[in-house]
């Protein structure tokens, strides 16, 4: 395999990993502040990427063809309004049911992950067909070799970065992050400490649906189609990236993305079988790492009170 | 004489709460109207309401834990009036039998987490299994079918044993992933895989019990002539009945009171004695060999399977299942399958909204009935004792 080839399947991975990374990093925040998977958080992603695409039609209805003003106002609306609905799922869904077996948790937001699904594909136009999904940024190539360097993906995979960094940033330097992690550290302690518990679950929750929101337009423009069905799998994705990196730990979620990204690439091109069966490899390895890691990689520090 | 007076008192309750929910199954199965069906549910569901309203429902309960073996016949007779009188009509036997064939694979996951609280999101993979390996060994072997049958169990307990290692060192959500993540490496792995007919599936033999052959319509004399899907009911029913004895047997003998200690407390147990890993093992292979046992009996009454049919989509039906009923209670199963199972299939007007319909509606007993519709009863030593 020459240099450009292998730096093309880098770059693939990479954007992938950034995908998986950015949801992963939602799982692990809810996780972080109320020990609750909320799996409906792919379906979120999804509904992120139709909210971008809806704005942009808007827009393109009203005659605004600015791609600049296009792209940050697709990115806004969707992730606004997918903020707004993390936090309604914190307030509505998970936090009734929070003294409830964490099954009930589980089960409650795979459902709405399914109504969310069902909604766009019944009620959104034609939703039940792959939409093609507006080229926002600049596609233009750059070739070096076999290497085929695109703009967009470049600066998606810097954006990304810098979200990641952002997220870093808001949890390790403000006031925010310090309420966070002190509600994930012992919520009870936190709360005599004059934390508004409700409000940093509900303010977490909006931060990490916001992220899928971003992950959601990535998807979009990096495959130029969007589908009612993406949510399910890049939901799975996410949830075993953070799983594998160990819950609760950002940087953890983080790995677990971008190792998910690479078994898949390697799955796909370096190994002696078929590229279908990738995932297949990616998720026997997953079984394998949590055989031999049962609490990740970076695991979470646990100390069982009887 | 005393004693006897009181149980025969006894029976009545349950008897007729079995007589009325028959009833209503048969109407409810063959009326064809969709307003007629509407109407049915609603006077069905306030029926239920206003009978525990009124201390019905907790009579019934009594007579039940009081007269276990009458009741169980009472409910294997009632199923077979119910097969009865639909006896040529091949669309409402098939959805019975489904629906007996998911009981089976519900049983299985309510070994695995009602009893022992080990989490499976695998259900529908394990049942593939079993499905899949009635497909090979009907099409490629003389293998009698009740063996066939068995080795849909065997299979999917032995691929399950490949799962042991991790399920036994992971907890709660870690052990979570493990069976999601074999669900979607199952369902990848059929569609890509050629030799097991990729996505397009493979065809199932009929079933045939020593010269009993199950996909032929059956002749009584001249005139009357019964589905051939009145054979997989009674199968099914056959089946069932065993699982339900065993699963019931099982939660009643030590093993089932040695696997509640290690769901409800693994620390305690474990400072008793208990050998966790013991249990686990046990309820996660037992619960996968039913699953593959309903499998492999599903696949030969169908005829035909494809990946599609063993999504993580249909994992989460089997686990929903469970959780509607009420976690470890059998007969709460029952009722929770039959409302999953046949009220899509009978709404054809809101065919097209039936996921978002039953998502919501499993979301809204989660928010006001988080215990299910049937509660788990608490253990009872003694035949008929009530709790205060």
């Amino acid at each position: 395999m020459d240099v450009g080839l292998f730096s093309q399947y880098v770059m693939n991975g990479l954007m992938l990993g950034m995908m998986y990374a950015l949801v992963a990093v939602g799982f692990t925040l809810f996780f972080g502040v109320l020990d609750v998977i909320n799996f409906s958080h792919g379906d979120v992603l999804m509904v992120g990427s139709f909210t971008g695409l809806a704005t942009y039609l808007g827009l393109d209805a009203l005659g605004v063809v600015w791609p600049v003003f296009q792209l940050t106002a697709v990115l806004a609306a969707a992730t606004l309004a997918m903020a707004l609905l993390g936090a309604a799922i914190a307030r509505y869904l998970v936090l009734p049911l929070k003294s409830a077996p964490a099954l009930n948790t589980l089960l409650i937001t795979l459902m709405l992950g399914t109504v969310l699904r069902e909604g766009i594909r019944l009620f959104y136009p034609e939703g039940a067909n792959p939409k093609p999904f507006p080229a926002l940024l600049p596609t233009d190539a750059t070739a070096l070799g076999n290497f085929n360097l695109r703009t967009d993906n470049l600066i998606m995979l810097l954006a990304g970065l810098v979200v990641i960094v952002g997220v870093h940033l808001l949890i390790n330097r403000t006031k925010l992050g310090l309420a966070i992690r002190a509600v994930a550290q012992d919520e009870e302690t936190a709360k005599t400490m004059g934390i508004n518990f409700n409000l940093v679950v509900l303010v977490t929750f909006a931060i990490g649906s916001a992220l899928a929101a971003f992950a959601g337009i990535m998807n979009g423009l990096y495959y130029n189609e969007t589908n009612f069905g993406i949510g399910l799998l890049l939901g799975v994705i996410g949830f075993s990236s953070a799983i594998i990196g160990g819950l609760g730990n950002i940087y953890g979620a983080i790995i677990g993305g971008f190792l998910f990204a690479a078994l898949q690439t390697v799955g796909a091109v370096a190994l002696p079988f078929a590229s279908a069966y990738k995932d297949v490899f990616a998720f026997g390895v997953v079984i394998l790492i949590m055989a031999w890691r049962p609490t990740g990689l970076i695991s979470e520090k646990v100390s069982e009170r009887v | 004489m005393n004693r006897g007076h009181a149980s025969r008192a006894n029976l009545m309750p349950g008897t007729l709460g079995i007589a009325a929910a028959t009833a209503f199954l048969i109407l409810f199965l063959s009326v064809e109207s969709q307003a007629g069906t509407a109407v049915l549910l609603l006077g069905g569901a306030v029926f239920v309401l206003g009978a525990a309203r009124f201390g019905g429902i907790a009579r019934m309960r009594q007579s039940f834990t009081g007269n276990e073996g009458a009741m169980n016949l009472v409910v294997v007779a009632a199923a077979l009036l119910l097969t009865g009188f639909f006896y040529d009509d091949h669309f409402t036997l098939l959805l019975v039998a489904t629906v007996m064939i998911y009981m089976v694979a519900a049983l299985g996951l309510t070994v695995q987490f009602g009893y022992a609280g080990v989490l499976n999101f695998a259900g529908a993979a394990f049942f593939g299994i079993g499905c899949y390996t009635a497909a090979v060994l009907t099409r490629n072997t003389a293998l009698p079918h009740v063996l066939v049958l068995l080795a849909g169990g065997v299979m999917a307990a032995l691929i399950g044993a490949l799962l042991l290692l991790p399920v036994l060192r992971t907890r709660g959500h870690y052990s979570a992933v493990v069976t999601i993540a074999f669900t979607l490496l199952f369902k990848t792995f059929l569609e890509v895989n050629d030799t097991l007919g990729g996505p397009q599936g493979l065809r199932v033999d009929g079933m045939n019990l020593f010269g009993w052959r199950f996909n032929d319509n059956i002749e009584i004399g001249e005139t009357l002539e019964l589905s051939f899907f009145a054979n997989y009911v009674v199968g099914s029913l056959i089946l069932l009945a065993l699982a339900f004895a065993f699963v019931r047997r099982l939660e009643r003998s030590w093993t089932g009171l040695n696997m509640d200690a290690v769901r409800l407390d693994e620390t305690a147990a474990a400072c008793f004695g208990y050998n966790i890993s013991r249990w686990k093992i046990t309820a996660f292979t037992v619960g996968n060999f039913l699953a593959g046992l309903a499998g492999a009996i599903y696949a030969m009454m169908l005829g035909f399977i494809a990946p599609t049919n063993f999504t993580f989509g249909d994992s989460l039906i089997l686990v929903s299942i469970v959780l509607l009923g009420g976690i470890g209670n059998p007969w709460g199963i029952a009722v929770a399958t039959t409302i999953v199972i046949v009220l899509p299939e009978k709404l054809q007007i809101i065919q097209e909204y039936r996921f978002l319909l039953y998502a919501s509606m499993v979301i809204l007993i989660l928010l006001f009935r988080p215990l299910g519709l049937l509660p788990r009863p608490l253990r009872s030593y003694v035949p008929g004792w009530q709790p205060k």
